[in-house]
């Protein structure tokens, strides 16, 4: 896949989430379209991963944390080949495997999650039992920034840096807004850069839509040898629709009619610039 | 009665369930490098520091911490790896419940919890210490059993078990010494409840250390009374043995159940539930810990200020039988 080709991507998920949160009628917009890049940079450039043999065992992981943003993560993997694009047309519908929150049911999808500050416990279990067996596959993770505030997260940083996990690495959808308003005001996360690194952890930050600055954070090893790697993406809640940018109603909300129109107007607009 | 002293002469005296379950898991770990620990802080308390002297690429460590001990746990089962995550059966049942539910169980990562001194193990360290909850809360857990065993055999037997099982297992253990149970069936089998004891008149359905005192009490009755029961030890709460219900019930006789949780939720409530259901229309009784603030005292003390004791449960028994 070309630079241009993996814009291109961006772009065509963005689009795929809004198109099924629209006919599923319910969904985390918002989110969804803050860490897309971020998936499309993993399952594109990053992950050594096969759709036909979706449990090799020697196959990187990707553990979702924050499990409500599962439209980023079906959308991703359906094109990348591990479930027909068309399944997602039953997304929250009676009986339907795909659930809004990740699911082993679904075909890719490494570990049941939606309870918040769960991942990363079980990445640091992975990550260890890796390095135990010789292993050189790598483990990552995608949290939110709202649920940083779940106390098992610093457990997790901790027993992660004890053990100098550098295969693992933690990727922050750090979008700086969660259900009620601000990070900021819900629960202040400043110096968060601060708080990994006295935690034991090696920390980068990057534009979390610069597709070629978050493969460059995320494919060149561990950021320290020795140490679990931390990457906070700056990133937009809404990101890629004008009128969701920033905007906390758009955290779990569905476009009318109008306003899907509008959306897909406006990518459209985004893709004809790429 | 002293649970530590054997009354019942044809019993042979064993040790604590906990430290057989660290041998037994020794035994296994040396010739399956998959076998892992998981302690947080507990290794001490769980028996577990030979086990991570003798193999420490097999033990990890994640200080007092039981969520992430959960939660690593899991992720360790889904690489390949068998992890025992060790911890009080009060933390680890109660901090880390939504690990259980969503990393062991709903993902399911075929680890197991093992809940150390359990019960009112911890006696006069009181509530915090105390996991009178866990068959309640896990029994509302879909796929994930749970183990109680009575005796350093069905110990050895349930680590075994647990080691090949492809599911999450919860295994709950006391520390105190228990004495080896008369073995009617000489079997364990997971599911199934174990006859320790066989008769007509009076049924005991028991689980954990509770099935010790329950024995006494039938051997008592029989003593003094000519009275015949039968005493179950259920060392699977879940999935629970209807079968053996069914056939116990059928002997039309006064059901007592008895167990080291408390009575919402645990043993009873499941056998209660099972045979009204089936319009299994007997007496019944349950003993356990009442919804009350528990009684402070050793783990005997509390036994017997709730009759979970020979005395207790011989009392019990007779006044049923005469009613």
């Amino acid at each position: 896949m070309t630079d241009k080709e993996l814009q291109l991507k961006s772009v065509y998920l963005r689009r795929n989430i809004l198109k099924y949160i629209y006919m599923a009628k319910a969904g985390h917009t918002g989110g969804s379209l803050s860490c897309i890049d971020i998936l499309n940079v993993l399952y594109n450039r990053v992950l050594n991963i096969d759709p036909d043999d979706a449990k090799n065992p020697n196959r990187d992981r990707y553990i979702q944390s924050k499990g409500h943003c599962v439209e980023a993560l079906f959308t991703t993997l359906a094109d990348r080949g591990f479930f027909p694009e068309s399944d997602l047309e039953t997304l929250c519908q009676h009986e339907s495997h795909y659930i809004g929150h990740p699911t082993k049911k679904v075909n890719g999808v490494e570990q049941n999650t939606g309870a918040l500050g769960h991942g990363l416990s079980i990445c640091v279990g992975e990550a260890i039992a890796a390095k135990l067996d010789g292993k050189p596959h790598r483990v990552f993770t995608l949290l939110g920034d709202g649920e940083l505030p779940e106390g098992s997260n610093w457990e997790a940083f901790l027993s992660a840096a004890h053990y100098k996990l550098d295969n693992l690495y933690a990727i922050l959808d750090y979008n700086k807004q969660q259900i009620t308003g601000d990070n900021a005001e819900v629960m202040n996360l400043d110096s968060v850069r601060e708080k990994l690194e006295s935690f034991g952890w090696a920390v980068k930050e990057v534009d979390g839509h610069n597709l070629f600055e978050l493969e460059e954070a995320l494919n060149n090893g561990p950021l320290v040898v020795g140490k679990p790697s931390f990457i906070i993406a700056n990133t937009i809640k809404g990101k890629g629709v004008s009128y969701m940018e920033r905007n906390i109603k758009w955290h779990h909300g569905v476009p009318s009619p109008e306003q899907y129109e509008l959306a897909m107007s406006e990518l459209q607009e985004a893709e004809d610039l790429i | 009665m002293e649970l530590d002293k054997i009354e019942e002469k044809d019993l042979r005296m064993g040790i604590a369930n906990q430290v057989v379950f660290a041998e037994t898991l020794e035994k296994l770990a040396a010739s399956n490098k998959n076998i892992m620990v998981v302690t947080s802080d507990s290794r001490g308390s769980g028996k577990l520091v030979p086990f991570g002297e003798k193999y420490p690429n097999q033990i990890v460590e994640v200080g007092i911490a039981e969520q992430n001990l959960v939660g690593v746990a899991a992720g360790l089962a889904s690489a390949g790896k068998k992890p025992f995550a060790v911890s009080p059966a009060c933390f680890i049942t109660a901090r880390a419940l939504e690990q259980i539910k969503n990393d062991v169980a709903y993902s399911d990562n075929p680890a197991v919890l093992v809940g150390i001194s359990a019960g009112v193990s911890y006696g006069a360290l009181g509530t915090t210490h105390h996991s009178l909850h866990d068959y309640a809360v896990l029994r509302a857990i879909n796929n994930i059993s749970i183990l109680a065993p009575a005796d350093n055999f069905e110990t050895e037997q349930a680590v075994h078990f647990a080691a090949a099982a492809d599911k999450p297992v919860y295994i709950r253990l006391g520390k105190k010494p228990m004495p080896f149970l008369n073995d009617v069936d000489a079997k364990f089998e997971f599911g199934k409840g174990r006859r320790v004891r066989e008769g007509k008149d009076l049924i005991f359905i028991a689980t954990g250390e509770t099935v010790y005192p329950a024995l006494s009490a039938a051997n008592e009755l029989k003593e003094k009374h000519g009275v015949e029961s039968t005493v179950i030890s259920m060392h699977t709460i879940k999935p629970l043995d209807t079968e053996l219900l069914d056939n116990l019930a059928a002997y039309g006789v006064p059901i007592i159940t008895v167990e080291e949780h408390m009575v919402n939720g645990g043993l009873g409530e499941a056998c209660a539930s099972h045979l009204m259901q089936k319009r299994h229309h007997v007496p019944f009784v349950m003993v356990g810990i009442p919804d009350e603030y528990t009684v402070t005292g050793s783990q005997v003390e509390i036994f017997n200020y709730y009759g979970i004791s020979k005395d207790g449960l011989y009392c019990l028994g007779k006044e049923m039988l005469s009613n």
